[in-house]
Formats: structure tokens, C-alpha cells, sequence
């Protein structure tokens, strides 16, 4: 078992290390193919040469639909909980806030009668997800740790509760007839239409290109070190001049802003919000593929929400010996947690430090030969 | 002898000349004024009194459990006193934050080393500069102007002190794959990233052996010819009297003794601190 896990790390050394070696062009031609492939995706005259990746069950343009609403909301809690080390159990209230906002503002089986386009919600409820994020977090980021974890957890069970009883939030029967994103192709159809995820699909990946470069240049900053150095050691810190609270507070409010727009976006697509899409499994299931991916890495947690959405939708419409492979899908899932936390407790792609270790590896061979 | 042990300034006037001339005309820079701290029966620091003036180099010193850390985490805001004040660069540091503390110009390393180990060197200098930098998420986040000019300050900086502690080649290294010895310079470099006034060093050379603690000796005499005043709490005698300018002693957390190293350490009750002597020998 040791020399199958020594082989697996030595190639992923020698792909890490071929990864900084390369010249800056080739690595952007990499990712440049990378994104090129995950555009062309959806369309069937490309995925039909994948062999078994499509799903079977179910649309594929609408499981890549989930599987990008999952990784946008791992990037936004890799944030919180990989950054700043803060352990948010409640990351899903913060997609419910973003829902909600856009569906009480636009639907028409709201109270309010707004009946705004979906473009001018999503402003506000943004806005709304940051203020809940800073509501939230200004009483509660004096905790550490279990206590954070646990007040965290709270806050998204009040707002399951709030929206399956309160009369304004519509309980189960929900908000319907959400309007989508706007655009019209030159035919005069709708862009955003009821039968192709597609266009839903390339919204949400260009959108995640976008925050990824944001998460990206932040990380690398001085908000990204004080996240960091927050992590690491919380009293050095303070020492060394890093204002924490204000820092963990932008971490929440970055983390719910990333949330609050997944959900507004889920909302354009779905047409409906109940309080049915707000189980706590949410939330454990991006935790968990934010730890699977690699905990303070933005590709870990890319891949990370990409593998956890994926495998839950790759089981719909298998059966093996007559059972439904779908029902166990959370089994299969925790099984592949524990393997992992016994093997890779890091995850599957760790965070940026070690990268940097590799680099320093490789000087000092060069330095010795 | 009973009353001068309940008198702890005799030391000073014995020596009064001569500590006049380091001190007189000098501006004070942090005053510890009379300042108790009780844990809650405990009673960690009693009264403890010295005043520490620009550019010099004051030792800290005590046997075990003397209160040397106590009162450097009260210094750096950690601990609030019960009773007394404590005024760095005439302000009342009492009350402020952890991080106003630092950004008022005092830097200080930790007996058991914290540095973030998971940071490069680089990266754990970078946190030290930042205490003065003022980018925050939205510069950060469109890389405007003021982003890349203090990411450059930083590296600038960083560059300059890892050579200055003498571990140049260590920038890109995690800061939990240096060496021992290599870990306490840098944290002395992070510490000096915040640009301090006064730097207060906690127990440097713990773990070093004879020609490491020379070669600490001259990088703590260099940081002072940088015009950074310097606090050291030290257990090795040797060290503490080759490079201080004066000492402070505390024992049980009292002030025994202060005065210049000569005086401190023909003093019998800093003699009977370290050693032991019986009260029957003492009186």
C-alpha cells in the first residue's frame, strides 16, 4: 500500500514540478484548453466521444449545471474554511439568502408584487448575502473553533426554518415562475430558455472564471496573507499587526458573497425556490468537497466541488443487482471520504505552500549538482 | 538588609553616576509604571516598576516563574494590568488592540517560536511589512496601484532583512523546513518587517549553542546601531551581560535589582535569586 501511495506522490511531485517549470505561455495554453474544453462540454457532438463520463440517468448539460452551481459555492467557502481556517458548518444559508432575495423580488407568487427582472435582483441580493454575511459573522467571529462551527451551523437551520414556516417565504409550496437572465438571440427567442441548461451552464462558468481571478488576486495580497497568517497562528498574528477580526469579517462576507450569487443564479434557472432546496446536507456536502479537493487551494476546491456533484449525479439511472445505485449515493460519497481522510488527509490537490516547497526542492538540486 | 530587599531602587543609587550618564537626557520610550497583575489569587507580576529609554539595551532577567513573559504579554497588550499603567512613547497602551500596539512601533519575538509555518520566509516577513499597509479587499482585488506598491515594499523589505539575520537563501523555503536556529532569525526578521521602535526579544538564544549565541549576540548589537531600541528577556547570564546596556531582575515577580550588568551582577540578592543562597546567608 506504501509503494502505491509513494508512486502516486512521486508523480504528482513530477507533474507539480513540470507545472512550475513550464514557461509562463504553456501554462496559460493549459488552462486556456482547459476552459475550452469545459465550454464545449455540454454540447453532445463533443461529450459523445467521452465515453463513460456523461451521465446516463439524467440531461448532462443539466448535471454540469449543478455540478458549476457546486464548485462556485466551494470556491466561495475554500474562503472561509481553507483560507482563513474558520469552520463554517452553515455555507448553504448564504445560497438560501441569495435565492430567496432574487425569488421574493421577482416571482410573482410573492407578497411584494415587485415582479423585477431577474438582472436587477441579483444586485441586491448580493448585497443582501454580504450584510447577512457581516451579521452573522460581527457577533459570532469572536468564537474559535468548535463554538464558530456550531453558531454557524444555527444560522442555517434559522433560515430553513424561517423559509418552510414563515407565510412571507412561501414554506414548501415555494416562489414560481422566477424570471431567467435576459438576452435574446437575433431570432428573438429567449437566450435563457426552459429546455436548454447549456446557456445557464456557460453563464455560471464564465461567472466562475471570473471570481476565481478575484479569489485569485486576493489570495495573493495582503487580505490573502492575513487570512493566512489567521489560519496558522490567530494570537501571532495580532502581534505582527494583522487586524484579524476585520480580515475574518471580509472572509465571511467574500465567502457569502460567492454564496449569495450561486444562489440567485440557481434561482434564474430553476424558476422555483421552496424551502425543500435548503437541507443542511448542503452544506456538509460543499464542506466535504471543499476538504476533498485540498483545503486552501482554489483548484483543490474547484475539483473538489466538480468530483463531490459529479459522483452524486453519475449514480442516478445505474442499477446494480436491481438496486437503484442512486439511493446510496451518500454511502458511496462517505466512503470515499474516509479513504481519503485515512490516505490524503490534505486532499487531493493541497494548498499553495507546498507548491512553493517543490520550487525550493528543485533549487537546491540545482544548487547540489 | 531586610529593608533594602523591600527597597529594590538601592542597587541604582549605589551605581547612581554611572547610570545617570546612560540614561539622563534620554527620552523615555516605554515606562512599565508600577504595575501589578493578578490572576486571580495569583500574583504574577507585584509592583513591578523600570522605564526603558531610546537606543539602549535592557535585559529581562529572572530565574524560572520570575514573570520575565508575563510582563513582556503585558507589554504587548496580552494581559491588561490590575493596577498601574504602562506607557509606550507616552501613550497609555492599556485598552488598545493587539495590533494598534504593534503598529505604534513595538515587535516582538515568542519564547516557544510562532512563526505561520505553513508561509514561506517570504511570505511570513510580508505579514510583518503589511502591519503598516494599508491595501485591503478592493486594491487587492483589481491589483490597483497601491496593491503593487506595497507587495513591492514587501519583497523589498524582505529581501533586505533575511540578509540582515543572515538567511538570504531561505525566502522561498516554508517557514516549518528551516532550521531551528533559522526559525528564531526569522522571526526576529518578521518582527523587524513591522518597523519597530522597540523590539522585545523573549528568550533568543533558548536552544543555541556557544557560537550560535555569539553570532546572536552581534545581529542584536547590529539592530540596535539600527536605531531600534531592544527588550531582552534571557536566562543565559553570559549573553545578557555581554551585550545590555542595563538590566532589570525580577524574581517571584518583583523588581530586585536594576542596574548596569557590573552592578546587577556583584548584587547578593541577584546572587541569592539564581543560586539559592539561604535567607541566613543573605541577611
Amino acid at each position: 500500500m506504501t509503494s502505491v501511495r509513494d508512486w502516486i506522490d512521486s508523480g504528482r511531485h513530477a507533474v507539480a514540478e513540470r507545472w512550475h517549470n513550464a514557461p509562463r505561455w504553456m501554462r496559460w495554453a493549459v488552462i486556456a484548453a482547459v476552459v475550452v474544453f469545459f465550454y464545449a462540454l455540454p454540447n453532445r457532438e463533443f461529450y459523445q466521444w467521452l465515453g463513460p463520463i456523461p451521465t446516463t440517468g439524467s440531461n448532462f448539460g443539466q448535471v454540469l449545471f449543478t455540478i458549476s452551481i457546486y464548485v462556485l459555492l466551494a470556491v466561495g467557502l475554500n474562503i472561509v474554511v481553507g483560507f482563513a481556517g474558520l469552520l463554517d458548518l452553515g455555507y448553504f444559508g448564504f445560497f438560501a439568502v441569495g435565492a430567496y432575495t432574487v425569488a421574493v423580488l421577482t416571482s410573482p407568487s410573492s407578497d411584494l408584487k415587485t415582479l423585477w427582472p431577474w438582472l436587477l435582483a441579483l444586485p441586491v441580493a448580493l448585497v443582501l448575502t454580504m450584510i447577512s454575511g457581516v451579521m452573522l459573522g460581527t457577533p459570532t467571529l469572536r468564537l474559535r473553533g468548535d463554538y464558530l462551527a456550531i453558531v454557524t451551523l444555527g444560522f442555517a437551520e434559522m433560515i430553513r426554518v424561517a423559509a418552510t414556516s414563515s407565510e412571507f417565504l412561501k414554506g414548501q409550496r415555494g416562489f414560481n415562475q422566477i424570471p431567467h437572465p435576459p438576452g435574446t438571440h437575433s431570432d428573438g427567442s429567449p437566450v435563457f430558455g426552459v429546455l436548454d441548461p447549456r446557456p445557464y451552464y456557460w453563464l455560471v462558468l464564465t461567472l466562475i472564471i471570473l471570481v476565481v481571478l478575484g479569489v485569485r488576486n486576493l489570495n495573493r495580497s495582503r487580505v490573502g496573507r492575513a487570512w493566512i497568517s489567521i489560519r496558522e497562528d490567530e494570537d501571532a498574528a495580532q502581534l505582527m499587526g494583522v487586524p484579524t477580526f476585520k480580515f475574518k469579517l471580509w472572509a465571511f462576507a467574500s465567502g457569502a458573497f460567492i454564496g449569495g450569487l450561486a444562489g440567485a443564479l440557481f434561482a434564474g434557472k430553476q424558476n422555483f425556490v421552496s424551502s425543500q432546496n435548503l437541507e443542511l446536507l448542503n452544506s456538509i456536502i460543499i464542506l466535504a468537497a471543499v476538504i476533498l479537493g485540498g483545503s486552501g487551494n482554489i483548484v483543490g476546491a474547484i475539483v473538489g466541488g466538480g468530483l463531490v456533484a459529479y459522483m452524486i449525479e453519475r449514480f442516478r439511472g445505474i442499477e446494480v443487482f436491481g438496486i437503484e445505485l442512486y439511493e446510496y449515493r451518500f454511502m458511496f460519497f462517505g466512503l470515499v471520504l474516509v479513504i481519503m481522510m485515512i490516505f490524503r488527509p490534505q486532499g487531493l490537490i493541497p494548498n499553495r505552500r507546498r507548491a512553493a516547497e517543490f520550487k525550493d526542492r528543485r533549487k537546491e538540486v540545482i544548487v547540489g549538482g | 538588609m531586610g529593608e533594602t530587599v523591600q527597597k529594590p531602587t538601592v542597587p541604582e543609587q549605589a551605581g547612581a553616576p554611572a547610570v545617570e550618564s546612560t540614561s539622563a537626557g534620554r527620552e523615555p520610550l516605554l515606562e512599565v509604571d508600577h504595575v501589578t497583575l493578578r490572576f486571580g489569587g495569583v500574583v504574577a507580576l507585584n509592583d513591578v516598576d523600570f522605564t526603558l529609554y531610546k537606543g539602549e539595551i535592557l535585559g529581562l532577567i529572572g530565574p524560572n516563574g520570575a514573570g520575565k513573559t508575563t510582563c513582556f504579554n503585558a507589554m504587548t497588550g496580552i494581559y491588561q494590568p490590575s493596577e498601574g499603567e504602562i506607557r509606550f512613547r507616552g501613550e497609555r497602551i492599556t485598552g488598545k488592540k493587539k495590533h494598534q500596539i504593534t503598529k505604534m512601533g513595538m515587535a516582538r519575538t515568542f519564547q516557544n517560536i510562532r512563526l505561520f509555518p505553513e508561509m514561506t520566509a517570504l511570505e511570513n516577513i510580508q505579514v510583518g511589512a503589511d502591519a503598516h499597509h494599508k491595501t485591503s479587499v478592493i486594491s487587492a482585488l483589481f491589483r490597483l496601484p497601491r496593491h503593487r506598491r506595497e507587495e513591492r515594499d514587501g519583497i523589498e523589505k524582505a529581501e533586505r532583512l533575511l540578509e540582515f539575520v543572515g538567511i538570504p537563501n531561505r525566502m522561498h523555503d516554508a517557514a516549518r523546513n528551516l532550521s531551528y536556529g533559522e526559525q528564531r532569525r526569522l522571526e526576529i526578521a518578521r518582527a523587524l518587517a513591522t518597523d519597530p521602535v522597540l523590539l522585545c526579544l523573549d528568550e533568543p538564544a533558548a536552544g543555541f549553542n556557544p557560537a550560535e549565541k555569539e553570532e546572536l549576540l552581534q545581529l542584536i548589537r547590529k539592530i540596535r546601531d539600527q536605531g531600534v531600541t531592544v527588550l531582552l528577556i534571557e536566562h543565559d547570564m553570559r549573553l545578557v551581560m555581554g551585550v545590555t546596556d542595563r538590566i532589570v531582575v525580577l524574581e517571584f515577580g518583583k523588581k530586585i535589582a536594576e542596574g548596569l550588568p557590573a552592578e546587577v551582577r556583584e548584587d547578593h540578592r541577584v546572587i541569592a535569586a539564581y543560586l539559592g543562597v539561604p535567607d541566613d546567608d543573605v541577611a
